[in-house]
């Protein structure tokens, strides 16, 4: 069915996914205040915020069987979408399901965290769906103004308050470069709707126009920072080592992969003509990042700044999707876009389950948190040691053991070579080389976990809680099941890839916007 | 009056740049960011006389967003003054790596 968006009735539909989970939240802002905040009522409201997530999966899941199709607007209602929103629904689960358990153990009494994650999933489906510049700033915005509390959830904490702060202040200035770079878009071509801006880029003279060069240049460095690209990543381990664990776990999984759907569809649908313009930045952009983060990860020994460099890694070989534009033609195979669904699947759930293991094996007050500290964990605890290295194999790109995570990688280097607008060796082999590199650090833990001697001081770790339990079993079986039969999520993101916007060049001699305005503002002075 | 504005706007973005790259303190930095979210509501109003309203109701949408990153950001500032009895980032260096 073809939704007509500017019918109120149809853009509810267009919109009922973000409007069932608003509701939900409402309600549940209320339940959290309306009680004393005590143990038991912050574990009912992270219950009902479990539910009220599963509902709205059902409702995402509904709405992408019916697939639908939406007219002109600010809103696309694709399979992109419906593929995204799922991922950060999974990863929103997992980490209400962990905070649970954690703010339990920690004795952090804050009902109203289960909440934000929610908070900030709106955001992030917003991202997912946006189609126009300002609903897409508007997602990130809902999306990190959550975040930037939930690191700072843990009040005793003074490494929570310094992560939260630097986090902020690091947002806060990115945020600015990316209002600014939508405004110059916006004054170059008249329009923030994608179609429209790329509609204007038909125009070599708005092509060409330095107001939209830099205006892009600006977005680029905007989302640089939301997605923690190198050089823009500087914020992103401090933040990640401060925020509490379950939190850190969100913000390496669903905050990146939101910020990297609304990267990837302004690039894809709103941009497709000026592909000569961002092509070479967001290239050295991709290399730089996947070299300088698995360099940097191989010299850490805290667990959770590992993990940080290792999701700036990611953020590299993610960016591959992007740098490498769209496939124009006919013929539909491995395309940037749905190599990057499947790439956000398959690491969301092996980030989730590592930060779910790092937050058991931290045990309370988190002290345990150094790499060696898990020196001979297979004698004691086999069962976490097993799902511990799953998730490292996952991450790594391992055939077999490392399932899903295996194809990811494969499909995220067919894209580069044959996917996009021409193939992109150069790009390919980097993440194969760094993808070797970064075996020192993965396996380097498993290494430690089999073969290492356990250090008799350390106490051993507690037996994971029910809800982290759950989300460690959970997405080890799921990496270990989708590895052997792929079938279904690869065809699903091949259903779910984005079509770049038609552009139909105009000859006609323009003059600039700005050009045309001051001359006829010169007489009047 | 539009190539003034912008060019006034495009100075304010970058005298509000190099405050928060320079500045250790961290209110500064915050005012040096809100200076820059203003800069660009000027671009935004600059613009929206040549195309149309849209750009007023966006720069609206800025200071609404602005005005909400504050409230969180001074509670950050509140929390972390709390904890370190400085709001001097230079004071403020447990993470490190």
């Amino acid at each position: 069915m073809q939704l007509d968006l500017s019918v109120p009735a149809e853009l509810m539909i267009a919109l009922l996914p973000e409007i069932v989970l608003t509701v939900g939240i409402l309600f549940l802002v209320l339940w959290s205040a309306w009680r004393p905040a005590s143990a038991a009522h912050q574990r009912q409201v992270g219950i009902l915020s479990l539910a009220v997530s599963v509902i709205t999966l059902g409702v995402v899941i509904w709405c992408a069987v019916r697939s639908n199709s939406a007219g002109p607007g600010p809103l696309a209602v694709d399979g992109f979408r419906w593929a995204t929103d799922v991922i950060l629904l999974i990863g929103a689960i997992c980490t209400i399901a962990m905070s649970l358990d954690y703010q339990e153990r920690e004795g952090i009494t804050a009902p109203e965290g289960h909440v934000l994650v929610l908070l900030s999933l709106v955001g992030m489906m917003l991202i997912a769906g946006a189609r126009d510049l300002v609903v897409a700033f508007l997602g990130i915005e809902i999306m990190s103004v959550a975040v930037y509390v939930l690191t700072g959830l843990n009040r005793r904490s003074p490494r929570s308050a310094e992560g939260s702060l630097k986090y902020f202040l690091l947002g806060a200035f990115s945020t600015a470069f990316l209002l600014y770079g939508i405004t110059l878009v916006y004054g170059a071509t008249g329009t923030t709707e994608f179609a429209g801006i790329a509609a204007q880029t038909g125009r070599s003279a708005v092509l060409a126009s330095p107001l939209f060069r830099l205006g892009m240049g600006l977005l680029v460095v905007g989302f640089g920072f939301k997605v923690a690209a190198v050089p823009f990543h500087m914020w992103a381990p401090d933040a990640y080592e401060g925020a509490p664990t379950p939190i850190t776990g969100f913000m390496a999984a669903s905050v990146k992969a939101a910020a990297f759907a609304g990267f990837l569809r302004l690039f894809i649908e709103g941009f497709p003509a000026a592909l000569a313009e961002w092509h070479l930045a967001l290239w050295w952009l991709a290399a730089v990042t996947m070299v300088a983060g698995n360099v940097i990860a191989l010299a850490q020994r805290n667990m959770k700044r590992m993990l940080a460099y290792s999701s700036i890694a990611h953020a590299g070989y993610i960016l591959i999707a992007v740098a490498i534009g769209a496939k124009t033609g006919v013929d539909v195979g491995v395309t940037g876009s749905s190599a990057f669904v499947v790439y956000l699947f398959a690491y969301t759930l092996s980030t989730m389950g590592a930060f779910a293991v790092v937050t058991v094996l931290a045990g309370p007050g988190e002290p345990y948190l150094d790499m060696r500290d898990y020196s001979g964990l297979w004698t004691v605890r086999p069962g976490i040691t097993l799902a511990m290295s799953v998730f490292m194999f996952a991450l790594l790109g391992f055939p077999v053991f490392g399932g899903i995570g295996f194809f990811a990688k494969w499909y995220m280097l067919q894209a580069a070579l044959r996917g996009g607008a021409e193939p992109q060796v150069l790009l390919a082999f980097t993440l194969v080389f760094t993808s070797v590199l970064s075996a020192g650090y993965y396996l380097y833990v498993v290494t430690l976990m089999f073969v290492a001697a356990r250090n008799e001081e350390i106490p051993v770790p507690d037996h994971p809680r029910r809800f982290t339990g759950g989300v460690i079993v959970a997405m080890a079986i799921l990496i270990l099941f989708f590895g052997f039969a792929p079938s279904q999520v690869l065809r699903t993101a091949n259903r779910s890839m984005l079509y770049p916007t038609q552009v139909v060049p105009v000859a006609e001699p323009t003059v600039e916007p700005v050009a045309a305005a001051t001359r006829q503002s010169m007489p009047r002075r | 009056m539009i190539v003034e504005s912008l060019f006034f706007s495009a100075l304010l973005f970058v005298v509000g740049m190099v405050g928060v790259l320079t500045r250790r303190n961290v209110l500064i930095i915050f005012m040096s960011v809100e200076l820059m979210l203003n800069a660009v509501n000027l671009s935004l109003v600059a613009f929206s006389t040549l195309h149309g309203l849209s750009g007023q109701v966006f720069a609206i949408l800025v200071m609404t967003v602005a005005a909400a990153e504050a409230a969180v950001g001074l509670a950050i500032v509140i929390a972390v003054f709390r904890h370190f009895q400085t709001a001097d980032l230079m004071n403020v260096n447990l993470l490190k790596g």
